[in-house]
């Protein structure tokens, strides 16, 4: 009898296998988490481990991970991982789900990641009803950095940052990111639990999984608040640090469900997902196929080196940055070096504008323009205001009918013509910054009609502008070999 | 008889080299079967330590635990048979 009743053991509570075996941190402490002795963290990563084991999800889990003590998910989960610029996880997490709608996404934060700098995340987040899971760390204060005040902070208390404890007329009152959630219209499942003693802490494993749960059936937007202890930063033992989350953080935070509506709410069918990236090219009709091929530059042909920086300026509406564009555009046609940065204020029309253009057959080592080789000046003031940063040897290229005499450069070459009016006899005023381009390209000799072409086709979508641009690049060439005459 | 009583529904593991000896599981164990033993281990800590005796299997220290597998639960599986063996003549065996 006595051979039978030897008993045998199962594991029941074991390492969860959503975990690594070892984990690729330090040399030396590759078996244990980087986390204090007695840090909520560590429990709730078993219980998110747990659930992630239970519901047989773990290879099309992506964790997205916060900054903050609970950075280093990455070095323990056994999932996809992505580690998010401070605050912004909810924001990556929402990227992630909707380019892949298959994969179970949960977001992992503490309380100064997502109350404090990801409050606008989080809220917006929660707002659309992102398919999303967010597992929030709540202990009341910024661990990582040192213990500061955070936005949880409890009134009265004591912080590296509020040595006399929080006051609310001077750092205002705990953030409740709960019951601020559960006012939105869209979140499915909220619910603040503890890991104050044994019954919440049960408690708390099975939210986290329910929250995960209404993920995989795709109900929407869940949020699992952890009141969680820091031992070190409460200046406690881990076993005092986790009765003050049960005795003291709960007075202020009361937990329980803030909203349920996991039993009306309708799976939802999962979107679309996001385009592969060599597919995107084509949606946005930028695509090899529908460009012109290959377009070489002028200069190619000389062989030299080419370093063109053009100032465009004048007043908006004018066609100032449109004229900058379709050049730089045209460089990139015809495999050039190109930068465009346009300048301008925050006036609709009429307020000054001008952008600064470079093409090179090197890398360009800077989009500003300094000191120009041509300046495009297309109305007076803008020549006033850039005609001493031409340096000799350049150009200017001025509308209007006369150069002002007081403006005149020792070594700056000048065309002044009435471009606007002419473009006015040509069919309409506002042509006046093509035939500008036209007596540019012809001065400069660096581009060809194909690839303004090209780059018109690709900027000025309308069909109606196609032939006068044409005619009036053309007259703006015209123009300028009739001023070398 | 006395053979079968002695038979823990749990038996605990604990990894010494994992735990960082917060004492969580001390304070949650609720047969309190569960001490800080009074050696350090190799990073200073004096870790947990089952008395030995006493474990029913019930997990709170695991889910107390914030290591991954600083304490792994083992729960007897041939019990149903001892139970079995034991209503032959005992009825102790209902509070086991």
């Amino acid at each position: 009898m006595s051979s039978e009743m030897i008993a045998e053991y199962e594991v029941s509570h074991g390492k969860a296998k959503a975990f690594y075996e070892r984990y690729e941190r330090k040399d030396e402490l590759q078996h244990q988490t980087h986390f204090c002795p007695g840090c909520g963290h560590g429990q709730t990563h078993k219980m998110l481990a747990k659930a992630i084991d239970e519901l047989g999800i773990q290879n099309r889990t992506i964790l997205v991970g916060p900054v903050g003590c609970g950075v280093f998910t990455y070095y323990y989960y056994d999932v996809g991982n992505i580690s998010a610029a401070h605050g912004r996880a909810t924001a990556v997490a929402t990227g992630v789900k909707r380019s892949r709608p298959e994969s179970i996404v949960i977001d992992y934060q503490g309380d100064g990641d997502l109350a404090a700098i990801g409050s606008a995340e989080i809220l917006h987040a929660a707002n659309r009803g992102e398919h999303i899971t967010v597992i929030f760390v709540n202990n009341a204060i910024y661990s990582m950095t040192g213990g500061q005040l955070a936005p949880t902070t409890l009134l009265g208390q004591k912080t590296a940052t509020s040595p006399e404890g929080r006051n609310a007329a001077n750092e205002g009152y705990p953030l409740h990111v709960c019951e601020l959630l559960a006012t939105l219209e869209a979140p499915v499942y909220i619910e603040r639990v503890g890991l104050g003693d044994n019954k919440q802490i049960m408690q708390a494993a099975r939210a986290i999984k329910r929250a995960v749960e209404n993920q995989v059936r795709g109900l929407g937007f869940s949020l699992i608040e952890v009141l969680s202890p820091c031992p070190t930063l409460f200046k406690m033992t881990p076993v005092e640090a986790q009765r003050w989350v049960r005795d003291v953080m709960e007075k202020t935070f009361p937990l329980g469900v803030f909203r349920d509506r996991t039993k009306e709410a309708q799976p939802r069918a999962l979107p679309e997902a996001a385009p592969a990236l060599d597919r995107i090219p084509q949606i946005l009709g930028v695509a090899n196929e529908d460009l012109p091929e290959g377009n070489p530059a002028v200069h190619d042909e000389t062989a030299a080196d080419l370093d063109l920086a053009v100032r465009v300026a004048g007043f908006g509406g004018q066609g100032v940055l449109l004229l900058g564009e379709v050049l730089a555009e045209a460089g990139l046609d015809a495999g050039l070096e190109v930068s465009w940065l346009p300048s301008y204020g925050p006036e609709m029309r009429s307020g000054t504008s001008n952008c600064h253009v470079r093409l090179a057959t090197r890398v360009i080592d800077s989009p500003m323009v300094t000191n120009p080789d041509v300046l495009v000046a297309m109305n007076e003031p803008a020549l006033r205001k850039f005609v001493k940063s031409v340096h000799a040897g350049g150009w200017i290229l001025y509308n209007g009918e006369e150069f002002p005499a007081d403006c005149e450069q020792p070594g700056v070459q000048v065309l002044a013509c009435p471009f606007t009016e002419i473009a006015d006899a040509l069919g309409n005023a506002r042509a006046g910054n093509m035939l500008m381009l036209g007596a540019l390209l012809e001065m400069t000799g660096v581009l060809r009609d194909v690839n303004i072409d090209a780059a018109l086709k690709r900027l000025v979508k309308n069909p109606r502008w196609t032939e006068l641009n044409r005619r009036a690049i053309e007259r703006g060439r015209e123009l300028m070999r009739e001023s070398r005459l | 008889m006395a053979y079968v009583e002695k038979q823990d529904r749990g038996q605990l593991r604990v990894d010494v080299e994992e735990c960082k000896g917060c004492g969580l599981c001390v304070e949650a164990c609720p047969p309190k079967v569960i001490a800080l033993g009074e050696r350090l281990n190799h990073y200073g800590y004096r870790t947990a330590a089952y008395k030995g005796t006493g474990c029913t299997g019930c997990g709170i220290c695991f889910m107390a635990c914030p290591e991954p597998g600083a304490i792994t639960v083992m729960r007897i599986v041939n019990r149903a048979r001892s139970v079995e063996q034991c209503m032959v003549g005992a009825s102790e065996c209902a509070s086991n």
